[in-house]
Order: C-alpha cells, then sequence, then structure tokens
C-alpha cells in the first residue's frame, strides 16, 4: 500500500523550493499590509536573540520516504521522496550521543521513519545507549507490507515511546488531511498497538497521539480535544492512548500550498499573529531541541530544516562535528513560519507548551 | 462607504465597539470571556449553543466566528449541522406555534 499522489518535489511545484517558501513567507498580504516580523516580536518581550535552554533532545531525521502523502505535511514526504538516512550518518548520531549524556531523548522522524533500511538497527543501537527513543508512526506503516506487521513487538522489546499523527476521531477529516482509508487503518494498527500493551494502563509503554487540525484553523484546548478523543476512540473502537498532542500547523510545504491554494493563507498569518503568546515563545521546542537532517546537517527544528535555515553559523552545522556544549550557545533562526509554535498555548512536538 | 451591510473584515474590529463607550465595552467584553469558558458545559458544547443563536438570530459575523471556533473546539460536521437543526426547530416552531392564537382568533370571530 502507498499512496499515489506526487509530492511538491515530484510535481516539480514552485513551493518545492525551500528559497520561494521563505519568499511567499516574507512577502505582505494581499491587501499589501506587512506582517510584524516575528524577530521583533521576541525583541518587544525580551526573548531576543532566542537561545537554547539546553538541549536534551536530539531530533533525526531518517530520511523523507513515506507511504502516505498528507495533505498538510511540511516536510513534503511521500513514496517518490529518495532521501534517506545512511548507516554512516546514524553512526555519526550514535558517537555524538555518546558524548553527549544530557540528551536523554532521541525522537526519531520521517517521512516514515520505518522504511529506512537501517531503522531497526539504529533504534536498536540506540536502545544500548539507554537513550528514551520514540518514533513518529503513521500507524498505516504497520500494515503497510507484512515486513512491517511487527512494529509493534518491536516497539515494545525497545521500550519505544510511540508517538502517532490522528488528526480525528472520525474518517472525514482524517482522510481528507493524510489520504483516503487512513482512518480505518490507523485504528486497525491502534489496535495492534493496544495488543501488544502500547497505551493500556500499567504497562509502562508510552502511546500518545498527535493531532493536528484538518484545515486553516488553530488547535483547541489540549485538555479538551483530548478528553473528547478519548470518549470517542473508546466508545466506538474500544481504543486507549496515554496522551493528545495538540501540534499547530506550520506554514511550511504542502501545508503552505494548502493555504495558498485554498485562499487561507492571509487570514491564517493573522490568526496565528493574534495568537502570539510570549509565554509560549519562551517555551518553544529549538530551545532544547537540535534536529538532523537525512544527510546529517544540523537544524533548529524539523520545520527549519524542511526550509534549508541550518544552525547559526558558527555553530557545529553537522552531526560530524557535533558538540553539544557550542550548539547551547547559539543563535536560533528565527522566520515568519515561528509564530506556528507560539500562537495560543504554543506548539510543539509535544504538543502545547504553556501548561 | 461600504456599499454592503456586512464587511467580513469588521469582525476583527469588534473590539473597537468599547472606543466610543470604554466602560461598558470593557463589561461586555469581561462578561463574554467568562461566559465561554469550560464550565458545567464544556468549551465545545457552548461554541455548539453559540452556533445555533448565530443562526436563530441570523449574524453572518456570529456563524463565521462560531463556525471556525466549533472546528477548533473539535465539534464534528454532524454536531454543527444538527446545532442548526435545533435553531431551525425552534424558529419554525416558535412561527408555528402562534398558529394556536390565529385558531383562537378564528374561534372567537366565527361561527
Amino acid at each position: 500500500m502507498g499512496s499515489t499522489v506526487k509530492s511538491l518535489q515530484g510535481q516539480h511545484h514552485e513551493l518545492a523550493d525551500s528559497s520561494f517558501q521563505l519568499k511567499v513567507l516574507q512577502a505582505p498580504s494581499r491587501q499589501g499590509n506587512r506582517f510584524p516580523d516575528f524577530a521583533m516580536q521576541l525583541q518587544t518581550h525580551d526573548l531576543y536573540p532566542l537561545q537554547p535552554t539546553g538541549t536534551t533532545i536530539l531530533q533525526v531525521n531518517v530520511g523523507k520516504m513515506c507511504n502516505q502523502t498528507c495533505r498538510h505535511c511540511h516536510v513534503d514526504a511521500g513514496p517518490d521522496r529518495k532521501e534517506i538516512m545512511t548507516r554512516d550518518t546514524m553512526q555519526l548520531c550514535l558517537d555524538a550521543l555518546q558524548l553527549s549524556p544530557q540528551i536523554t531523548t532521541v525522537d526519531l522522524t520521517g517521512g516514515a521513519p520505518e522504511m529506512n533500511p537501517d531503522f531497526r538497527w539504529f533504534v536498536e543501537e540506540l536502545s544500548k545507549l539507554g537513550r528514551q527513543v520514540i518514533v513518529r508512526c503513521n500507524l498505516t506503516i504497520i500494515l503497510a507490507n507484512k515486513k512491517y506487521h511487527d512494529l509493534p513487538a518491536f516497539f515494545r522489546q525497545h521500550s519505544v515511546h510511540v508517538v502517532s499523527s490522528l488528526p480525528y476521531f472520525q474518517a472525514s477529516r482524517t482522510d481528507a488531511q493524510r489520504g483516503d482509508g487512513v482512518f480505518e487503518k490507523s485504528v486497525k494498527a491502534l489496535q495492534l498497538l493496544n495488543g501488544v500493551g502500547y497505551g493500556m494502563e500499567g504497562s509502562g509503554l508510552l502511546l500518545d497521539l498527535v493531532y493536528n487540525p484538518s484545515g486553516a484553523f488553530l488547535p483547541g484546548s489540549q485538555a479538551s480535544l483530548e478528553a473528547e478523543f478519548r470518549r470517542r476512540l473508546r466508545g466506538g473502537y474500544q481504543i486507549e492512548f496515554n496522551s493528545l498532542f495538540c501540534i499547530t500547523n506550520l506554514p511550511v510545504s504542502r501545508y503552505l500550498d494548502y493555504l495558498v491554494q485554498s485562499g487561507n493563507y492571509d487570514s491564517y498569518m493573522e490568526k496565528l499573529i493574534n495568537a502570539f503568546n510570549p509565554v509560549a515563545a519562551a517555551g518553544v521546542m529549538c530551545r532544547n531541541t537540535v534536529s538532523v537532517g537525512w544527510d546529517g546537517y544540523l537544524y533548529d527544528c524539523d520545520f527549519n530544516q524542511m526550509l534549508d535555515l541550518k544552525v547559526a553559523h558558527g555553530a557545529p552545522q553537522h552531526i560530524r562535528d557535533f558538540d553539544a556544549t557550542a550548539l547551547d550557545q547559539r543563535d536560533i533562526v528565527l522566520n515568519q513560519h515561528c509564530y506556528g509554535c507560539t500562537a495560543g498555548a504554543g506548539s510543539s512536538c509535544g504538543g502545547e507548551t504553556v501548561k | 462607504m461600504n456599499n454592503t451591510y456586512y464587511n467580513p473584515a469588521d469582525l476583527a474590529k469588534f473590539g473597537k465597539i468599547s472606543e466610543l463607550q470604554p466602560e461598558m465595552g470593557r463589561k461586555f467584553f469581561d462578561y463574554y470571556e467568562e461566559v465561554f469558558k469550560e464550565g458545567a458545559l464544556t468549551e465545545r458544547e457552548k461554541a455548539l449553543i453559540a452556533l445555533a443563536v448565530s443562526h436563530a438570530v441570523q449574524c453572518p459575523y456570529c456563524i463565521d466566528a462560531y463556525s471556525s471556533e466549533c472546528l477548533q473546539k473539535g465539534a464534528d460536521e454532524n454536531q454543527m449541522m444538527e446545532a442548526v437543526h435545533v435553531a431551525a426547530a425552534i424558529k419554525g416552531g416558535a412561527a408555528l406555534v402562534h398558529g394556536v392564537q390565529m385558531m383562537n382568533k378564528i374561534k372567537e370571530l366565527t361561527m
């Protein structure tokens, strides 16, 4: 099983080019108004330059290949993307981690990270290092091919923390965002994960869900949505999970394309800007995370990675030169998409940042 | 001057009503904020009620605002349309129940 929808890159779309995306983000609205500069907003709240508070998470994007082509994907991932992290680069990540005991969590993302041929080897090695491993599993990969059917057992064996996207508790909005039939397959995959203990009380096996709005609106309160998801998934499908993370869609790549195509770009940017919250800005995830690209280059976050905004000059640029102390001195690279992480209760790969 | 009574851009200017009467404006918006907080009813239930009322009072600004709000709070399309039907049933019922008044009058005036 795999999506037949082409990535922006596969379509030779102008938004496949990160410099064109940055041009769109910097452009004025259709009314000719300039959106307030994000860095200036931080300056107003004494948060500029934005600097790390200490790196504890290494987020590793092991490749852009995916069995799905979700409409909101900031990676522009899909079956036609061939960028994949090699075992040599994974080894460089392991070497960096060995020198950095303060990094307690390794967050694996993609694409579908499980499609990287060295994925299991990497998880095993990370596990040996005693780090908490998070896998951002799109759920349908478990059912995509026989070779992935044992993933729940593999995850359990290495106490992997599974974080899975499920934008809604019904097929309509889930499939609109992630592709036809994705909801049904996601439900089956969640039941399989529950079957080996994930999300079940007392198992110690964490299964968290990620909610991204399926459209041009912001996420509501995480606690309220979590309660509704629990009620609907338990009642309708006997599915259990630990927490729901609400993540705001950032205007990057395919979500940016959706906003522009649907005529929602200006109003969405206005929503993000009007919802700017300095408390959320102080707690953004780029302050405790370093993101590694499939080719080993370093970024402040996965969004900057997709916009080709590498960590600031002067800081180590590649995983082979990783130095957590030097990286903790850097200024974080900002742009207009950063408004996505500072709106309302904030947004990060772990959900809301304002508790 | 606009050549229509309703301009979508005016919705974002709602707060400006306080400019001509700050004290009453402040009291209204404080009250408004309090009303929509999670309480005995969830924020989602309140947004659905607001959506129904928006249709009953036929306020385009409110329909715009509370359609977005309902989506944001996680309401589904069926819930939203059912809320609109509740408004329609009450509006329709309100018209029809006056039929009793009409029937009383018929009785009064006819042999």
